[in-house]
């Protein structure tokens, strides 16, 4: 099965690409890509994407798939479809779904269900320890073995600077990157900014420096034991000075952050809607600035989703009472593109962000429009306008801030391993 | 002017006007309560439900006796008596209560924006009792009011707010009337129970009590609350009283003409001496009698315009 998609402005970062370009994708593999693919096999399913942008399929680093164990807020199934729908073609889950992926059991159980039921590629992230508990390394080379692409207690830091030493030189037999997620716990416990506005509200809140303490230790360590590290859902402009102080001396510190982070400010819990309660929480505007500086200059490496589903019901209830997490599959690519229409990054440096940096932390094969590469590849139109409706999400998680919001930018088609998995040209 | 909103969720939302408005109303209905009836029908028929998640005495039996002496029917539901032992969520209790039609529903919770919630969702008039560390705006009212009483202006004054502003709703609706007003708001208090960014809010902070009420029109005085953890923001409860513990020597060095307030419930000895709370310049009980007539004000305003 052959299929050639034409007429489409393809973006490479990888290859640096940028012009009007037929890709002829053959089986799961891309197959040729030239200026004009006139001569086709018969049989070769034809899509037009004239007018629009062809690029390499996006990787998202950190997401929910919930399953196992909470498949009422999302499965594998809804989740990666809409992944799909969003322009995804590889997701990272993390571990803490029920039982938590801390063992080949379970990573061997995401894989496979991945396999039968996936939209995208799945790839799982174990747990650095057995729980998520901090208190014992959980088994990362069986977990390796059976296919996770990194470790993370996402979540919650590991707690206990020793142990984070341990997971990062143990990991190292591996090459498996280390991912952080940076709290505090004793200086959060709140559930939005503390600043202006949650003097306002009066809602409990979470200080910058709950993220920002543990990225600086983080860091210290996986410098002294000279480990790669990558840190999660960064927020505040704190962390951002942080990882960019460090990075000039220490080349193995990645960092991602999420679209809501640049997108919106702690004036939104103002209204005490739910779906604007996460984790990180919504930061000040200085932060959001400091964010997009940081996307713009390099610094921050990555846009990643944190796709965190809720059923309806853990969200309709009090602020202080919600659950926290976006449901951020679906609103991902539109809200990145607001990056490129603001001027913070062209269109290529966004895609690099979302495709070629991921794959680079990964260590995937993904992420590139090139013969002989897979077929993951999305068409997507960078104007159109369209209104966030929770209801038409793929995703069993209804929990965004952006309903009802028009937002420019929307993915149109993802092919995966030459699959048409989403196809709405 | 006419009176448009459909629930009082906060000071913050109201203009000076629609505060003078309350206050003018409820002066109007202070004498109500000196009459050997104290009764008038302005709300005959009308039902209000007061919905209390923390305890309370002073608020809860306020907003019963002001609906009453309207002539309004009121139920009274505290969370030991609701359903919310067994479960029930908020919202579930609230759509119950609403389908009994009540026309408002006075609410305290210990969560801010749980009042916001429910006037999302229902259509009964919403009263905000209280919600956790947000606001309390019948309170800034009937202090407003008192204010105005005792010292024939609410602009222009030297107010101190003393104590744990950072978890406290009745600093919060104070500082949003008296700022709006135009007042010169000093909060004290330990560093510790002074949240941050509170400058943005055009107050001033002083951490001691006494470079705080010199010349001071009004001091406010805040109890800890103990039940949002503020005994954990300072070393012990003697210590805090040895700081910011209101004696006389303090209340000298305030304006001749200073009155000394406080919501309740007071710890006597603690945030403030016996001396003080029963002294002359205390207006502790005139306060409690002004929320009475400030309460009737709000109801009056919100369900009582047509009948």
């Amino acid at each position: 099965m052959k299929t050639l998609i034409r007429g489409g402005r393809l973006v490479d970062p990888k290859t640096s690409m940028d012009g009007r370009y037929d890709v002829l994708i053959d089986g799961p593999i891309i197959g040729e890509v030239s200026k004009s693919i006139r001569r086709v096999d018969d049989g070769t399913k034809i899509i037009d994407a004239s007018k629009r942008i062809v690029a390499p399929g996006l990787i998202d680093v950190h997401c929910h798939l919930r399953e196992p164990g909470f498949e009422y807020k999302e499965t594998i199934r809804t989740g990666t479809t809409a992944a799909a729908r969003g322009g995804f073609t590889t997701v990272v889950c993390m571990a803490n779904t029920n039982p938590v992926n801390d063992s080949r059991s379970v990573t061997e159980f995401i894989v496979d269900r991945a396999r039968a039921e996936g939209a995208c590629k799945v790839l799982p992230c174990g747990a650095v320890t057995r729980g998520l508990k901090s208190e014992e390394l959980a088994e990362i080379g069986e977990m390796f073995e059976a296919g996770i692409v990194a470790i993370s207690d996402d979540g919650r830091s590991v707690r206990g600077a020793g142990l984070l030493r341990k997971a990062l030189e143990y990991a190292k037999i591996f090459k498996l990157p280390v991912i952080s997620h940076c709290e505090d716990e004793t200086l959060s416990g709140g559930c939005v900014h503390e600043g202006r506005a949650s003097l306002l509200s009066g809602l409990d809140a979470i200080p910058a420096i709950a993220e920002e303490l543990i990225a600086g230790r983080d860091i210290a360590i996986a410098r002294y034991v000279d480990a790669p590290l990558h840190l999660t859902h960064i927020s505040t402009a704190g962390s951002v000075e942080i990882i960019d102080r460090a990075k000039r001396t220490f080349r193995k510190i990645t960092c991602d952050t999420c679209p809501h982070y640049f997108t919106l400010t702690d004036e939104a819990t103002l209204t005490y809607d739910t779906n604007t309660k996460v984790n990180p929480p919504l930061r000040s505007q200085e932060d959001v600035s400091a964010i997009k500086e940081g996307l713009r200059k390099g610094t921050i490496d990555i846009i990643a989703t944190d796709h965190a589903p809720h059923e309806f019901t853990s969200k309709d209830v009090e602020f202080d009472l919600a659950t926290f997490g976006i449901s951020g599959f679906e609103t991902a690519l539109a809200l990145s593109l607001g990056l490129v229409r603001d001027g913070i990054l062209d269109l290529k440096g966004l895609l690099m962000k979302m495709t070629v940096n991921p794959a680079k932390l990964l260590g995937l094969e993904a992420g590139v429009i090139a013969e002989g590469a897979p077929a993951d590849i999305i068409v997507f139109d960078p104007d159109m306008e369209w209104t966030v409706d929770r209801d038409s999400f793929a995703s069993k998680g209804k929990n965004t801030p952006f309903h009802g919001m028009t937002l420019r930018g929307r993915n149109l088609f993802t092919m995966v391993d030459g699959r048409i998995v989403y196809n709405e040209l | 002017m006419n009176w448009k909103r459909k629930d009082l969720l906060g000071i913050r939302d109201l203009s000076k006007e629609e505060m003078l408005f309350i206050l003018d109303t409820a002066e109007s209905f202070k004498d109500i309560s000196k009459r050997e009836i104290k009764k008038v029908p302005t709300l005959r028929g009308k039902t209000v439900i007061t919905l209390f998640y923390e305890p309370s005495t002073r608020t809860r039996t306020s907003f019963e006796i002001a609906a009453k002496r309207l002539s309004a029917d009121t139920i009274n539901i505290s969370s030991s008596t609701s359903s919310s032992t067994k479960g029930e969520s908020l919202k579930d209790t609230a759509r119950n209560l609403e389908s009994m039609r009540p026309d408002a529903i006075v609410i305290r919770h210990g969560m801010p924006g749980a009042p916001h919630m429910l006037a999302r969702i229902l259509d009964s008039c919403i009263i905000n009792g209280g919600d956790g560390s947000h606001e309390h705006p019948t309170q800034a009212l009937l202090d407003l009011f008192t204010i105005r009483d005792k010292k024939g202006r609410i602009e222009g004054l030297k107010v101190v707010i003393v104590g744990d502003i950072a978890h406290s709703r009745v600093a919060r609706s104070n500082i949003f009337s008296l700022r709006n007003f135009g007042n010169d708001v000093i909060c004290c208090g330990p560093p510790t129970m002074i949240p941050p960014h509170i400058e943005t809010l055009g107050v001033k902070v002083e951490y001691d009590l006494k470079r705080a009420v010199r010349n001071a029109d009004v001091i406010m005085m805040l109890r800890i609350q103990k039940e949002r953890g503020g005994t954990t923001y300072i070393p012990s409860t003697k210590e805090y009283s040895t700081l910011y513990g209101l004696g006389r020597d303090h209340v000298e060095t305030a304006r001749n003409d200073v009155i000394i307030m406080h919501p309740g419930p007071m710890n006597r000895g603690i945030e403030i001496s016996d001396e003080v709370a029963d002294g002359p310049s205390s207006v502790i009980l005139d306060q409690v009698e002004n929320g009475v007539a400030v309460r009737m004000a709000v109801l009056y305003l919100l369900i009582g315009g047509e009948a």
